[in-house]
């Protein structure tokens, strides 16, 4: 009954055999668990940007009117524009000039844009079916055309093409994102309205054309499809001047001082838990404080850049002293040792050669900063940086949005056909602006990253 | 004068005696024939720190002090019948309007005769304000000057004396962190007892209904405040949330860390950099009109009812939004462990798989802890994306597919638009942002400290 040393040592082999099959079995699940996660993260992320583009992109295109706009002397009932006369002083001319503008701004714009559609559909429109004709063209135009005039009032009496955007609900209709055979009641626009949309769009006197709309208008309640982000791009360049500004010279001061200066004792150490801790501070309660302390008890305006800018200041303040902290620590000793020695003080080593070979990791993680502080829209919430408006703000204290508040605000309107295009296009904007940051933060990284 | 150009003069002035202290330093060498004890540079800093920083100490605490000892005085002029009646808030509504008067630009209505006449009392006020702000900060600018001019002498150790003012700034600007951290927490506990002089707080805190009303309603129909419906949607989307991020996130990291080839470390590494950069709105947005549908019309399939705005859409996306933050951290926290660890498991004879599972992972178990701890925090503290797609439903509930509502939502709805801090229904969201700031900084503590002893273990 006994097995030869030969048979047992086959054995435990084949039994080793089959276990090192399972585990490298076992291996191999595990290794392409991983690849897989890799993958579900990036598939998800190219999810999100492909929706976005797919939906963004066309926005960027708007239906536009390419008519011929007759500027009628009997419908522009004005005198000459005012020039300044000689020996007239300049509050008189002032007034004049006031009150011709006044009057330009009285004159019925509409009437011109009417005359124009009516021409390129080539019929008659009795005065009951006004209102279908004007559901064409957006309302903003009147005053673009009325902006026109003011600067060439040689275009008096003239025929001059002019591009002009089609109404919100045309651009939806044309571009098929409405369900086209909806029943009338459920359609934004009247039957009529479709069907002369649909004429035009035949003739090529609408047009899908790129629109700058986007770029230069501020955003509009009465004229949809001109909104734009004008007035927000404003206000977060305004708040991103506010935080270079104050966050990064406070922000590297401060990590200079933790790094270099300071003593270890319990007090620097609480001011090291204090900033880690303040990074994950959630955002909100950042906007919590600004509501308290700079408009509740300062008094700052609402809706103010400056205000917003304080409060991405305080926000994004960890994250530049920790970027500071880790680029100064990363460069060795001997430079101050080397510094040091040859009769330095402690303030030249660190300014004159400790910072310099520092700065492109400073300048990394301060441009990180701002691009968080960019993005941030949940503390500008409740400083009121979500009421309407309708001007570029002049300065940090006039009322203002942002880009991310922007899009917060589009994707809440109720024309969802038209905004969700519209916000998408925003977006892209947005991600254009932080990821060229980012990227070029990586960059410089790249660029300057010195191995010790 | 304007501020800015008080300023801008200011600075000009500085360079100037930069300038002056830089020139006599050289002279004062020359003359003497001696070596100074700092370079020229450093009594030129110096002599306009003496000139510049008096002269702004007193503009800063002019600039805070005036308007209210402007508004003050007016208030003492005006006629004491029209003062008497008021609350605070309407003498502060009062005063704004005087000053709009006083400023020329005109209010609502015209100015009453009282109005006009404070007004003219504040534009004199104003001026003579304005005047003996400017001749005091002269004054201050030329005796600075001259003094530290003076003082310039081969023994002035200027160098020392520079660098005393640059080391009390650096010092300065470490204590706004702490500031910051402060003015939070005063100004969140103020605002919330003040929230909880019109509810109590176990009312607060184990109150199972929500549904604030409306603050115009009147104080007789005060509303529930009950924060528990709030916290249990909070935890239900931040438990979804890290359901997907741990897993997905873990195992990118360790495939990063220990699998990937170099190349596709170089791409995916800022690739994943990028991602945490994306504004959380964007995947609010991206909830709302892409993964809310889909989960929908994948319920409708396999027959359950998901809505468009549920707790498991804002979890799913806030997952995917987190999914960089975990990977990151964890990538940190696998690559600190020692090379001689997985040395030895290898040596054993152990597979890759088997030295990451049963040596890596243990030995960075704590810091991947801290990281999860501080992805839930993350979590828990997100605003846009449940804004946008969990639906703000506050009920308590136990289904994910339903509508939720979270203390940051909450926070948004009560505060936005109305300013008026004197409602429960607007101070609540100080109650609920302290509460959120304690959950979210024990967080935070705990694992800073898990992660620390980490790093002191292989370091």
């Amino acid at each position: 009954m006994s097995i030869s040393i030969e048979q047992r040592r086959q054995h435990r082999l084949m039994t080793i055999e089959k276990s090192l099959a399972k585990r490298h079995r076992k291996e191999n699940v595990f290794r392409r668990l991983g690849l897989m996660a890799v993958i579900t993260g990036m598939t998800l992320v190219a999810i999100l940007f492909a929706s976005i583009l797919m939906r963004g992109v066309p926005a960027f295109w708007q239906a536009t009117f390419y008519v011929d706009v007759y500027f009628d002397p009997e419908v522009i009932e004005l005198e000459p524009k005012p020039e300044r006369e000689s020996g007239e002083s300049q509050f008189a001319f002032n007034e004049r000039y006031t009150q011709w503008m006044t009057r330009a701004g009285l004159v019925n714009w509409q009437a011109l844009i009417d005359r124009a559609v009516e021409d390129a559909l080539g019929e008659e429109i009795e005065p009951r079916q006004l209102r279908d004709l004007r559901a064409l063209v957006t309302s903003g135009e009147r005053y673009a055309l009325r902006d026109r005039f003011v600067e060439d009032p040689s275009l008096l009496g003239q025929t001059v093409e002019l591009k002009m955007l089609a109404s919100a609900n045309v651009d939806v209709w044309i571009k098929g994102n409405i369900d086209r055979d909806l029943p009338d009641a459920r359609q934004q626009l009247s039957a009529q309205t479709r069907a002369w949309a649909d004429q035009l769009d035949e003739q090529g006197v609408i047009r899908n054309a790129f629109s700058t709309s986007l770029f230069l208008n501020t955003d509009s309640r009465s004229s949809l499809a001109s909104a734009g982000l004008a007035g927000a791009f404003m206000g977060s360049l305004f708040m991103m001047m506010v935080v270079i500004t104050l966050s990064v010279p406070l922000g590297v001061s401060s990590a200079i001082y933790l790094e270099e200066f300071a003593p270890k004792n319990r007090l620097t150490d609480l001011i090291e838990i204090n900033i880690n801790n303040l990074a994950a501070v959630p955002s909100i309660v950042f906007g919590l404080l600004g509501a308290s302390i700079f408009i509740g008890y300062l008094r700052l305006p609402l809706s103010a850049p400056l205000v917003g800018g304080l409060v991405l200041t305080l926000m994004t303040l960890p994250t530049i002293i920790i970027a500071t902290r880790a680029s100064l620590r990363s460069i060795p000793p001997s430079i101050r040792q080397a510094a040091l020695g040859i009769g330095a003080s402690r303030v030249q080593t660190v300014f004159h050669h400790v910072l310099p070979l520092a700065l492109p990791g400073i300048l990394t993680g301060s441009i990180l900063g701002v691009a968080q502080a960019l993005g941030e829209t949940a503390p500008l919430l409740l400083i009121g940086m979500n009421a309407f408006v309708a001007n570029v703000p002049g300065t940090p204290l006039d009322q203002s949005t942002a880009l991310p508040v922007q899009i917060y605000l589009w994707q809440g309107n109720e024309l969802r056909n038209f905004f969700e295009a519209r916000t998408s296009a925003a977006i892209i904007v947005l991600l254009g602006l932080m990821l060229s940051l980012n990227a070029l933060a990586i960059w410089l990284r790249k660029k300057f990253e010195t191995r010790w | 004068m304007s501020n800015l150009a008080l300023i801008a003069t200011l600075l000009v002035m500085m360079a100037l005696a930069y300038h002056l202290g830089l020139t006599r330093s050289r002279a004062v060498a020359a003359e003497h024939d001696v070596r100074m004890h700092s370079r020229p540079g450093y009594y030129g800093v110096l002599v306009a720190l003496w000139c510049g920083l008096p002269a702004l100490a007193i503009f800063l605490l002019w600039s805070f002090l005036a308007p209210q000892l402007i508004d003050m005085l007016v208030t003492q002029q005006l006629p004491a019948d029209l003062v008497a009646g008021l609350s605070d808030r309407e003498l502060q509504t009062l005063l704004r309007r005087v000053a709009a008067l006083a400023n020329g630009q005109g209010v609502s209505g015209g100015g009453s005769p009282e109005e006009l006449a404070a007004a003219g009392h504040m534009a004199r006020l104003q001026t003579i304000e304005n005047f003996s702000l400017v001749a005091l900060m002269a004054v201050l600018v030329v005796a600075g000057l001259i003094v530290a001019r003076r003082r310039i002498s081969p023994s002035w150790r200027a160098r020392n004396q520079v660098e005393r003012v640059i080391m009390f700034a650096l010092a300065a600007s470490s204590a706004v962190a702490i500031f910051t951290t402060i003015g939070i927490v005063l100004s969140m506990l103020g605002e919330a007892l003040r929230f909880f002089s019109f509810i109590s707080p176990a009312e607060f805190f184990f109150g199972t209904v929500w549904n604030p009303r409306f603050s115009t309603a009147g104080a007789s129909s005060q509303g529930d405040f009950g924060l528990l419906p709030l916290l249990w949607g909070t935890m239900m989307v931040s438990a979804i949330a890290l359901l997907v991020a741990i897993p997905v996130g873990l195992m990118t990291a360790i495939y990063m860390a220990e699998y990937a080839p170099p190349w596709l470390r170089n791409v995916a590494k800022p690739v994943i950099e990028i991602l945490a950069g994306i504004p959380t709105i964007v995947y609010g947005f991206f909830a709302l009109i892409v993964v809310g549908p889909f989960l929908s019309s994948v319920g409708d399939l396999i027959g359950i009812n998901i809505r468009t705005t549920s707790a498991l859409t804002a979890g799913l996306v806030m997952g995917i939004m987190i999914i960089p933050f975990v990977s990151s951290l964890s990538d940190d926290i696998i690559t600190q462990v020692p090379k001689s660890l997985r040395d030895g498991a290898l040596g054993l004879g152990a597979t890759k798989s088997e030295t990451i599972r049963q040596v890596v992972l243990p030995a960075a178990l704590p810091g991947i802890v801290g990281a999860f701890l501080l992805a839930a925090s993350r979590a828990i503290g997100e605003t846009m994306i449940v804004v946008l797609a969990a639906g703000n439903n506050p009920v308590l509930h136990a289904n994910p597919f339903e509508a939720v509502s979270t203390i940051t939502v909450t926070i948004v709805n009560q505060l936005t638009g109305d300013m008026d801090f004197a409602s429960p229904q607007s101070l609540v969201a100080f109650a609920l942002g302290l509460t959120l700031f304690v959950i979210t900084l024990g967080l935070n503590v705990i694992a800073l400290v898990v992660v620390r002893k980490y790093r002191q273990q292989y370091e």
